[in-house]
């Protein structure tokens, strides 16, 4: 099954609640999956500056002293936050690529980066999972979060949604795909490398690739259509926008709200119980094959 | 006398408990539902004369099984509403999700705005009015009924269909393999009367198109293996 939410706000006075929301519409859908969950955030932006989100397993060791050795290493200012297993590491952007080889060099599980984006998922009940990053207590503009049924590949944080294949992109997706190894073949001839065995980290690199081939993100949902086989919902967060895909037979449940406040996704409607001014919004089921997308 | 159950101090499972309950025992009985948030298999399984009214959007299989009851929901559906209905009538004031009115031997389902893909999916029996429009794949399969659409229907209406009938004032996207426009006789203009006016639709009968079996399917005939 899997549970998917989206928000973006359209008021810059609801941000500071944007966490409270989503982890409420997060722990909603637990039913939908109760094998992992993760959101991907956007949150504050510092001028000039990336960042990017790492997970370990023994955050203890790998992240004590890790921004002076980071720092050391790219010469360059390094700050870090450190929340459960993943480390938030802020640092010059034209340093992005270095930093990236290095952490990954020392064991690090690179989640995302970007100049807005943060990612945190684990393996867990989506309450547990919210609770360990304090999801609650993050604001920011927009963002979207999945609740994991595993089906494709293994119960494991790599596997685990949001998946980000370029920076400030990010994708949740319920369904399942059945020729993503010939496309991740396919991505991978082109250079394009994926992290896990996982068929929406696939999706997530189509769409990237088509991005930076220099296609719209609404060209580049557009081509999941085409591309891209079996049953899909895609909800994309991008540093400026929010798109919505489903597949042509659109099985997978989807259903819509907006307001003058925010537009909101998820996989059941029951996600928007609590959401500000629901009673009076426009709630909609997202037509099948069609592309919706909001920018900033 | 009108029993309001609220759904943000009662369980659900309570909730159908005394339904199921009421349904059974006494004829008639009034019920309102608040608070439902969207949830799942509300006011299932009712066995006898009830009236239910729920006060806001529900997720999942409502209403589904309904025998006699009357359910009204004051808001939308999620996927599945009235799924196997037998008999009583069902009404969304809002939208309905996928499948609604799936596999139905019998009674009303009277959806109030839109209707999503597979509406009527293998119906068997029951009339389907929709007074908006309603997605691909619908009535797929279906074999007895009446689906009533005021307006438009998407992709591949009516594929495999068997002899229910299919009546659709707006436009029709695209036929699925087997489903052909027939002639609205006089008996298909009072049939359509009789529906929209328990229905309290606002339409008239010869604002219909009607459409149905070309009954090629029924028997296999390798020349029709294209249309499979």
């Amino acid at each position: 099954m899997c549970g998917i939410v989206g928000l973006f706000l359209k008021k810059d006075e609801l941000r500071p609640k944007l966490g409270d929301m989503l982890t409420d519409m997060l722990v909603t859908m637990t039913d939908r999956g109760p094998d992992s969950a993760g959101i991907a955030i956007y949150c504050e932006e510092t001028d000039g500056n990336v960042k990017i989100t790492v997970q370990s397993d023994t955050p203890a060791a790998d992240f004590d002293d890790l921004d002076a050795t980071v720092c050391a290493a790219i010469d360059a200012p390094v700050t870090i936050k450190v929340i459960d297993t993943h480390a938030v590491l802020t640092l010059p952007e034209e340093k992005e690529a270095e930093a990236i080889a290095l952490l990954e060099e020392r064991g690090l599980r690179i989640m995302g980066a970007g100049v807005s984006m943060e990612i945190y998922k684990e393996v867990g009940l989506p309450r547990d999972v919210a609770a360990r990053f304090g999801l609650r207590q993050m604001g920011g503009s927009h963002g979207i979060g999945h609740t994991r049924m595993a089906t494709e590949s293994a119960v494991t944080t790599m596997g685990a949604h949001p998946f980000s294949t370029a920076d400030d992109q990010c994708l949740v997706h319920n369904g399942s795909l059945s020729n993503h190894n010939q496309m991740r073949r396919k991505l991978a001839k082109k250079g394009v490398l994926t992290r896990s065995e996982n068929d929406t980290e696939v999706g997530a690199a189509y769409i990237s690739s088509r991005i930076a081939e220099g296609a719209s993100l609404g060209e580049a949902l557009e081509g999941t259509l085409k591309d891209l086989d079996g049953f899909f919902t895609f909800v994309t967060g991008t540093r400026n926008g929010f798109g919505v895909v489903r597949d042509p037979i659109a099985c997978k449940p989807a259903v819509m709200a907006e307001t003058d406040d925010y537009v909101a996704f998820a996989s059941e409607y029951r996600a928007f119980a609590d959401l500000p001014g629901i009673e009076t919004a426009k709630v909609w089921e997202p037509e099948p094959a069609t592309v919706y997308f909001w920018e900033r | 006398m009108t029993t309001t159950l609220d759904m943000a101090t009662t369980e659900l499972r309570e909730v159908n408990t005394t339904l199921q309950g009421a349904a059974k025992a006494q004829a008639n009985a009034k019920y309102v539902i608040v608070n439902p948030r969207g949830s799942h298999a509300m006011a299932c399984g009712l066995d006898g004369a009830l009236d239910v009214t729920i006060k806001g959007s529900t997720g999942y299989y409502c209403a589904g099984m309904n025998k006699e009851a009357t359910i009204t929901v004051e808001g939308s559906a999620g996927p599945g509403v009235a799924e196997n209905m037998m008999s009583g009538t069902v009404t969304i004031e809002g939208d309905a999700s996928q499948y609604a009115g799936a596999t139905g031997h019998g009674g009303l389902l009277n959806i109030k705005g839109n209707a999503s893909s597979r509406c009527g999916i293998s119906m068997k029996g029951i009339d389907i009015v929709v007074h908006g429009n309603i997605g691909h794949m619908s009535a797929f399969m279906a074999q007895k009924g009446n689906l009533v659409v005021l307006g438009d229907a998407g992709d591949a209406l009516g594929d495999s269909l068997y002899e229910a009938r299919l009546f659709v004032r707006g436009s029709v996207k695209s036929l699925g393999a087997d489903c052909i426009e027939k002639e609205m006789r006089t008996e298909h203009i009072d049939l359509l009367k009789k529906l929209l006016e328990q229905a309290g639709a606002d339409a008239r009968p010869e604002e219909f198109r009607r459409y149905g079996s070309a009954r090629k399917l029924y028997n296999f005939n390798i020349d029709h293996a294209g249309e499979y």
